[in-house]
């Protein structure tokens, strides 16, 4: 059931965001704009310990000072809720919103103080005297995997919440029969989008109705449900708010530790009670890091390049507690050959607990490291047979006419045609002009280079990782629902079941329904009920809303016009297949009799005794939509991820001065192929929102832990987010391969951009001074880092008298954590001979 | 403390205690919640406001700093009440935005750019908006946006103060600064 | 990150400020804010109380003596930024002024504040430095003042006393007329804390001569250095004697490591800038003519 782009109005055409217009005035709805009656406020006292034992807890003169209403330690909050969810079967890696008996890493959330306002919280938390016992940590990933480092959950046994193999095909035969192999190591530091606006939640108990009411800057499927578990009440004594706007999440804003905490201070206390984080709470203990992984990969190859097998380990640092991260290991396996026609795959996927900050899901869910590791392999494997990387790459991609493609790990790739988006980019580029200004470069005395990105973006968050990585899960429905009524009067008011942050959904369901009912989109509403009031949602997650979403609000359009078309038949006394929608009437076009908007509404809703027997008065229709691609468990190691596959080619020109290591982008080109796209300007804004996060991510941000288990970067003077400054002009360039399985043949393209720009900075050094792994902020060994300031401590030294707990801890002159740039390396972006 | 301020071009009074930034007076006094909060410590420029017309961070100032200036929030851009200003409309046109956080500081640093700039190259804008972290956008379609409101109001038959020179103070207002 | 609570207090007069400060040791000076409040924010400062000398009329303007140019030190940085005379006659500090921070912090921040801050990759305690400008303080026993050299002892440490606040910056004006400033710095991001900063004035002769030179590099060490490159005067300027008298010059300089970067890439790069701004200086002063420059 799908359109026909040629004959769209609506779809693919630049209208305006409808949701902007409210923003660009400072009329949005975030939740530090909620304020409830009588509302209290949180503020969290962190541990400053990697691990430490909580030997005692002393609020009394916090308790003392006026405007302080309470003092929540974990032994209480433990004892009223249940743990919070894990993905993976790991029952004895237990984590509560606030930490118990023990802590494990240095920020994370040990006692919250609730007074009349944040400021008096804050005084309050420092006069809340916590005596800890430090016990041994450890912060790196490989130290963790051995038997004899200390285990951060000692009732788990050790620190490896997964250690998996997979292997599809016949891996060591393949090897075996492969004239070439080549091994190499990267990595991919701990970094995560960090949204401007931090997560936020308000929740209010009402004892008569019994019913918790919550507003949140979430961004998470099931939210109501986990908040249900977690506070051992009935689902539906849980409503969530969901018009309230998110500033901002890519995947982080998970919130239920935030938000099991603030329900129960709300129901403790009777009283409305709201956490916003402030900037350090959020960067040190808001559990919203991302994957920090270390890859091994060895491929198998052939003197043309053409790569048989690969043989890849993900080791992954988690943090101290466990939650949705380590399925971050597990999606990617929906594309683990990446574009290409690798014909076996072995897989191991290690996930290791340790005394850092707990991960989130990060935009791309894991998607961006693998492709990191995938593009290093086939740049080194262009390199070891001396043939251009893009050569190599056209020769391993699977080609347009192999669609559907059946990867190894049991997923089918729907549609794409990379060769023809290559293409574009080149002549787009003017590839050799490029290489002449490389060239001209170099001779000034600069090292510069061409790097190029091929890289796959899964949509649709068929999330089958989850049984496959957790056999206790059974899950196979990821679902998401729309609802269309059409009132007495002929108005259309839709329901979307999720918060949005800046997706544009209210624009993208509008424009779908506008397209079936061939009715002006602008004078659509869109509504979001609570979620007592909803249908199923499974968030916007996995890039999967323009299909989902999308896919639900055609359907339940189709149904309407379907039921408009009956009604008009019946009054011609016509069968429904003899008559015609357009332009929001139906005609029969033998006798041009015709029946308008106004005169259908008018017979739906009033005229019962003209309605066909058995039809439903009104206009009203719902489709709640399982993922295309969906519904089946794994079987042997396999099975069908996310249905559809996007396309980015990415080309970067790219400059280091050697004297000083400081890179620039200078010239940024992304081909991009997210099938039929449904309102440009969103998608244009989700690529080079994309492009930044992975700009950010390869050269300017990172999650630092000195030796002594301390999150050094943690404000923004020294987690650097990039400015207008460091962003370059992007160029893009469009390429449309619809897919089949969706109602337009639109893709998802929620994490463009960010899923192939890391590995596009990565340079590639062919000399043998390259002294120590790059990790994925590659540049950022060569360009040292920018970290908490010791000068602001010298200065607070001097002048104040630090006993406060919320304070950062100092790093000290001298702790480098082993990230000294050796200034003397030689860096080449191209081996010298291209 | 009681203090009196110059917000949208009407004074507001309120008690505020000393160490309450003029970013949380602004949202908790006033009501004026369209100036956001992203850091707390004057990077992000998600507070950022017009004090005397020039962007300031909102974050940085203390309440009972802010007296004798004339404060513009994004509440005090729009022209009436359902209508947009020229770069707001610009924003719309060109989904200079996603999530809105950093928006309001985001469009009065480039309103501040536009009253003395009157044809702002790439460069002028990208330092004008260098200050405002934006992580949906990629700042693509907001250079475009300002682009298009230059445009605009370079053929708008609307008067702006004198080229290169910023914003005058009002002129009842005791002098703040040495000019 | 809220403060922790205290009293302001906006004195009238610069002796009142000063007799403020100098009566509680838990008093301390706000301007522009823009350093100190982020670190009230986190906390790192706890004063309990802040004298607001942001409006003073002392402290305020811009005035030329004879062979210096005296800027107050509550003159806004964007406001320096913008000023003829600072243009004419300070021109290193209107070259290094654009890259102080954001245009909003700019907008608020103050010359003095950044002197009295400290930092060591800081634009203008370097160009002080460099210049040998004198600090201008006011104190309870009356105006006193003393080198930037001296000024600044340590990372984010200055000389300053209770009881004391920076008043104006006397920067010194080459009398010369064909003067070239050069200036570099590196960071992470174009507005962040440079890790190595150079800063270079020269003046040359009219047949390319150096008449003199300074030059200075900040980020390096504790503090804003200048270096010796006094075998410069006389010469060309030629590659070979530029580099080899920055070579010389930063021999033992002091260098930090920390997480920002080692020492030994302070080091190097900090070579590179200096040679970089003397060469720039060196071009910026060669397009002046001679006769009515300037």
């Amino acid at each position: 059931m799908s359109a026909d782009s040629a004959t769209f109005r609506f779809v693919s055409t630049n209208r305006r965001v409808r949701e902007d217009r409210r923003f660009v005035a400072g009329y949005g709805h975030f939740i530090a704009d909620v304020a409830l009656e009588g509302m209290l406020h949180v503020a969290i006292l962190p541990s400053q310990h990697p691990a430490a034992r909580i030997v005692s807890i002393d609020a009394s003169a916090a308790l003392a000072m006026p405007g302080v209403h309470y003092v929540l330690t974990g032994d209480e909050l433990a004892a009223a809720t249940d743990p919070l969810m894990n993905g993976l079967d790991t029952p004895l890696v237990q984590r509560h919103p606030l930490a118990v008996g023990q802590t494990r890493y240095a920020g994370e959330w040990v006692v919250a103080v609730v007074a009349d306002s944040r400021a008096l919280a804050e005084d309050a938390t420092e006069r809340v005297r916590v005596s800890y016992e430090p016990l041994p940590f450890v912060m790196n990933a490989e130290e963790a995997l051995k038997p004899d480092s200390p285990p951060v959950h000692p009732a788990h046994g050790s620190n490896v919440l997964l250690d998996r193999t997979f292997v599809w095909g016949e891996v060591e035969k393949h090897f075996a029969e492969s004239p070439r192999q080549l091994s190499f190591r990267v990595t991919w530091g701990r970094n995560s989008t960090v949204p401007i606006e931090t997560f936020g939640v308000v929740a209010s108990w009402d004892p008569w109705r019994e019913m918790l009411d919550v507003w949140a800057s979430i961004q998470m499927p099931k939210y109501p449900d986990q908040i249900a578990r977690g506070l051992r009440i009935p689902a539906n004594g849980v409503r969530v708010h969901q018009d309230v706007d998110v500033g901002g999440s890519y995947g982080v804003k998970r919130g239920i530790k935030q938000t099991v905490l603030v329900a129960h201070l709300a129901r403790r206390l009777g009283r409305p009670v709201r956490l916003i984080e402030d900037r350090l709470e959020n960067m040190r203990g808001g559990d919203a890091h991302g994957p920090e992984r270390i890859f091994d990969v060895e491929v198998a190859f052939n003197d043309d390049g053409i790569v048989k097998s690969m043989k890849m380990k993900a080791l992954d640092n988690a943090g101290a507690y466990a939650g949705r991260a380590p399925f971050q290991l597990g999606k990617p396996i929906g594309a683990i050959v990446g574009p290409y026609k690798i014909e076996s795959v072995q897989y191991r996927a290690q996930s290791v607990t340790t005394n850092k900050a707990v991960q989130e899901a990060v935009r791309g869910f894991g998607q961006a490291p693998t492709n990191y590791a995938i593009e290093t392999a086939i740049d080194k494997v262009a390199a070891a047979v001396g043939l251009e990387r893009i050569e190599v790459r056209r020769r391993n991609f699977i080609r347009k006419d192999e669609f559907p493609y059946l990867i190894p790990s049991g997923s089918t790739y729907d549609s794409g045609d990379y060769h023809t988006v290559v293409d574009k980019v080149f002549a787009h580029i003017d590839f050799a002009a490029m290489e002449k200004e490389r060239d001209r470069l170099r001779a000034s005395g600069l090292l510069a280079g061409i790097g190029i990105a091929a890289c796959l973006e899964p949509s649709g968050a068929n999330s089958s990782f989850e049984p496959l990585l957790n056999e206790k899960n059974t899950t196979t429905t990821w679902m998401e629902s729309c609802r269309i009524n059409i009132d007495g009067l002929g108005f259309v008011t839709v329901t979307i079941h999720n918060t949005s942050s800046g997706q544009g959904h209210e624009t993208l369901v509008t424009t779908v329904i506008g397209e079936v009912l061939q009715i002006d989109p602008d004078l659509i509403r869109v509504v979001r009920p609570d979620s007592l009031a909803c249908l199923p949602s499974n968030s916007p997650v996995g890039s999967r809303m323009a299909i989902m979403l999308g896919g639900a609000a055609f359907h339940a359009a189709q149904k309407l016009k379907a039921k408009l078309m009956r009604i008009a038949a019946h009054q011609f006394g016509l069968g429904e297949d003899k008559v015609a929608y357009a332009a929001s009437s139906v005609r029969d076009p033998s006798s041009g009799k015709q029946l308008g908007w106004a005169e259908l509404i008018n017979i739906a809703h009033r005229n019962y005794h003209l309605l066909p027997e058995g039809m439903e008065p009104g206009l009203e229709s719902t489709h709640v939509m399982q993922v295309p691609t969906g519904g089946t468990l794994p079987k042997d190691g396999r099975v069908q991820m996310y249905p559809c596959h996007s396309f980015e080619f990415h080309v970067v020109l790219m400059a280091i001065d050697p004297a000083l290591g400081k890179p620039e982008i200078k010239r940024y080109v992304i081909g991009h192929d997210c099938g039929t796209v449904i309102n440009p300007h969103i998608v244009k804004g989700m690529t080079l929102g994309g492009v930044a996060h992975g700009l950010g991510a390869a050269l300017l941000e990172e999650f630092v832990y000195d030796d002594e288990g301390h999150l050094i970067t943690q404000s923004f003077m020294d987690y650097l987010l990039p400015s207008a400054h460091e962003v370059p002009e992007v160029e893009i360039v469009h390429h449309c391969t619809p897919s089949p399985h969706t109602v337009f043949g639109q893709k998802g393209s929620g994490e463009s951009g960010y899923l192939g720009a890391p590995p596009r900075y990565q340079p590639r050094s062919t000399t043998a001074s390259r002294r120590w792994a790059f990790p994925s902020t590659s540049f950022r060994s060569v360009f040292p880092p920018s970290a908490m300031r010791s000068r602001t401590r010298n200065r607070a030294n001097r002048k104040s008298k630090p006993n406060d707990h919320r304070l950062p801890r100092p790093s000290g002159a001298a702790k480098s954590a082993g990230r000294d740039p050796q200034p003397d390396c030689e860096l080449s972006l191209d081996p010298p001979d291209r | 403390m009681k203090v009196d301020l110059r917000i949208n071009g009407t004074i507001h009074s309120a008690d505020i205690e000393p160490r309450k930034t003029l970013l949380d007076a602004l949202r908790e006094n006033f009501l004026l919640n369209g100036t956001h909060a992203g850091c707390e410590h004057g990077v992000c420029g998600a507070c950022t406001v017009l004090v005397d017309g020039e962007p300031v961070r909102s974050c940085l100032m203390f309440a009972v700093q802010a007296d004798g200036y004339d404060i513009t929030t994004i509440e005090g851009l729009a022209p009436a009440p359902g209508e947009l200003s020229v770069i707001q409309d610009a924003f719309c046109e060109t989904h200079g935005l996603q999530c809105g956080y950093c928006t309001p500081g985001m469009i009065l640093s480039a309103h501040a750019l536009l009253q003395h700039t009157v044809t702002p190259t790439r460069e002028d804008i990208v330092e004008a908006i260098s200050g405002n972290i934006c992580r949906c956008t990629g700042y693509g379609q907001i250079i475009e946006a300002v682009e298009f409101a230059a445009a605009r109001l370079r053929i708008a038959n609307t008067p702006r103060p004198q080229h290169g020179a910023p914003h005058h103070a009002q002129a009842d207002q005791p002098i703040a600064e040495p000019k | 990150m809220k403060p922790a609570p205290f009293d302001y207090v906006r004195p009238d007069t610069l002796a009142e400020a000063c007799a403020l400060l100098a009566g509680d040791e838990d008093a301390r000076v706000i301007a522009g804010g823009q350093t100190l409040v982020p670190m009230l924010a986190m906390r790192l400062a706890r004063p309990l109380r802040l004298i607001d000398i942001l409006r003073l009329p002392e402290l305020a303007g811009i005035r030329e003596e004879a062979g210096a140019v005296v800027v107050g030190a509550t003159t806004r940085q964007a406001h320096a930024e913008r000023d003829p005379v600072i243009r004419a006659s300070v021109p290193m500090l209107a070259r290094v002024l654009p890259w102080v921070g954001h245009p909003p912090t700019r907008n608020r921040g103050t010359v003095g504040g950044s002197i009295a801050n400290a930092d060591p990759s800081a634009e203008i305690p370097l160009a002080a430095v460099t210049l040998g400008a004198e600090i201008m303080l006011a104190t309870t026993d009356g105006p006193t003042s003393m080198p930037a050299d001296d000024f600044f002892i340590g990372p984010m440490l200055t000389t300053i006393g209770q009881g004391e606040c920076v008043s104006a910056i006397r920067f010194p004006v080459w009398p010369h007329q064909r003067i070239g400033v050069g200036f570099f710095e590196i960071s992470a991001r174009r507005s962040d804390f440079a890790f190595v900063a150079a800063a270079a004035q020269v003046a040359l002769d009219d047949e390319g001569r150096c008449l003199d030179v300074a030059l200075g590099v900040g980020g390096v060490g504790d503090r804003p250095l200048r270096l010796d490159v006094s075998c410069l005067l006389g010469t060309k300027l030629d590659a070979a004697s530029v580099s080899e008298a920055v070579n010389t010059a930063s021999l033992d300089m002091d260098a930090m490591s920390d997480l920002h970067a080692s020492a030994a890439y302070r080091r190097r790069v900090a070579s590179v800038l200096c040679i970089r701004a003397l060469e720039q200086a060196r071009g910026n002063a060669s397009a002046k003519s001679w006769k009515g420059a300037r």
